[in-house]
Parts: structure tokens; C-alpha cells; sequence
């Protein structure tokens, strides 16, 4: 029972959960969608390749679930959402969660392929390869998904709110540093 | 692709931010829809064996 590749998933389906939230947006329809894979990845373990990197593996799993189904359904119930995320927001409190909300709603902004490729390089520990190889794409196509996942959270978290002097001068310099970067 | 930048203080900002909105969820417990999951699918798994045991 120890040996079996399978009970190695259980170890990643909270970074599962994770990722499917920064897909869907909506922790419900993550969790349905982690469910769909998790049994798909249970059934199928026999298509993992021992050695390999499992939660890549299990990530485009995922992923494929996601595309495959539940985008249009996230499509459905987006209004909903926005609005209970938009009634969150008012009410900011201290600690660095108000920055984190903002946050949240400039990352909830970007295209869902921006998303994607940030996630999984810039927290779930991917390499550009292993990123480029779970979305299916060019290496060089996942480096300017993330650049310009950057640029563009940077833009949206700068107008977002009014920041102390040194912040606006450091968003403002992270534009320009990245943008001539990405040329 | 220009040359690599290196990470200026709102790379490492963003780098953060990602991170902790991921790890927020990565580091929750589990809800027990999936832990239920689980052993139903090792209770499958018990089942097909017996019956293939059977059959041989």
C-alpha cells in the first residue's frame, strides 16, 4: 500500500486546490474540479511515469479538466462572485491584508493564462520548462506570460489605491524595469 | 525576450504576494469531501482486487 505511486497524490492536493482557485476564481468550483482530477489521476496512474515530477503531472490534469469543463461554468457564476469580492473590499483593515485584498482583485484581473503561468512559476515552484510543458506551450511563450502578467499586475495595483510616495516611485520603476525587460 | 532583469523590490513584492495567496490554500486542511474521496477510492481499490483475485 506504501509503494503505491497513489497515495503520493494526497501530498499534493492542497497546492491542487491552490492553482484551481487561481483558474476558477471560485473555491467551489476549484474543489469540484480537484475532485474530477484527483479521481482521473487516481484511475490513470498507470500514465505517470515513476521519476518524474508528479505535481506537474497532476497539474495539467487539472488544467485539462479545467479547460475541458469548468471554464464555462466559472463563466456562469462570475457575476455572483464579483459581486461578494467587491463587498469584501470595503472594508479594509491594517496588517498588510488590505494590500494582499488589493492583491487579490489586480491578480483576479488578469487573462487566465497570465494567471496560470504566474502561479505556477511564481509559487507553485515550477521551472519555466515544467510551466511550458503543463500549459502545453513554449518555454519562451511562458517567460512573456509572466512578464507581462507583471507588468500588468503592477499597473492595476498602482492605480489600484493610494500608496505612500516611495511605493508609487517603486510600482513606477518596476513598470519601466520591466517593460524594457520584455522588449 | 530582452536579457533577464533582475528582480527588482516589486518583483520580489509580486513574488510574495503570489506565493501567500497560494500557500493561504495550499496549507489549509483538507475538507473532508476529499479526505471521504479518498477512502472511498482505496475502498474501490480493496474491492477490485478481491474480485480480480477471485476471477484468477
Amino acid at each position: 500500500m506504501s509503494d503505491d505511486p497513489r497515495e503520493e497524490i494526497v501530498a499534493h492536493l492542497g497546492p491542487m486546490r491552490a492553482f484551481a482557485i487561481s483558474l476558477t476564481r471560485n473555491s467551489a468550483l476549484a474543489d469540484d474540479m480537484v475532485q474530477d482530477a484527483l479521481v482521473k489521476a487516481w484511475s490513470n496512474i498507470d500514465s505517470f511515469q515513476p521519476g518524474t515530477n508528479m505535481r506537474a503531472w497532476l497539474f495539467t490534469i487539472l488544467r485539462n479538466t479545467y479547460y475541458s469543463h469548468h471554464r464555462k461554468r466559472r463563466r456562469e457564476v462570475e457575476d455572483t462572485e464579483g459581486e461578494l469580492s467587491a463587498g469584501l473590499a470595503q472594508k479594509p483593515d491594517h496588517d498588510g491584508r488590505l494590500q494582499m485584498r488589493d492583491f487579490h482583485t489586480a491578480f483576479d484581473q488578469l487573462p487566465e493564462e497570465q494567471r496560470e503561468a504566474l502561479v505556477l512559476v511564481g509559487a507553485g515552484g515550477f521551472s519555466y520548462d515544467e510551466a511550458a510543458e503543463t500549459c502545453g506551450v513554449a518555454v519562451g511563450t511562458i517567460k512573456s506570460r509572466v512578464n507581462r502578467g507583471r507588468v500588468r499586475l503592477v499597473e492595476l495595483m498602482g492605480i489600484a489605491d493610494d500608496e505612500p510616495m516611495e511605493v508609487t516611485e517603486a510600482v513606477t520603476q518596476g513598470i519601466v524595469t520591466l517593460n524594457q525587460s520584455a522588449v | 525576450m530582452g536579457p533577464k532583469h533582475k528582480p527588482s523590490r516589486i518583483d520580489q513584492e509580486i513574488e510574495r504576494n503570489l506565493r501567500r495567496a497560494f500557500d493561504d490554500v495550499a496549507e489549509q486542511e483538507l475538507p473532508s469531501r476529499f479526505t471521504d474521496l479518498l477512502q472511498q477510492l482505496r475502498a474501490q481499490e480493496t474491492q477490485v482486487r478481491a474480485s480480480e483475485e477471485t476471477d484468477e
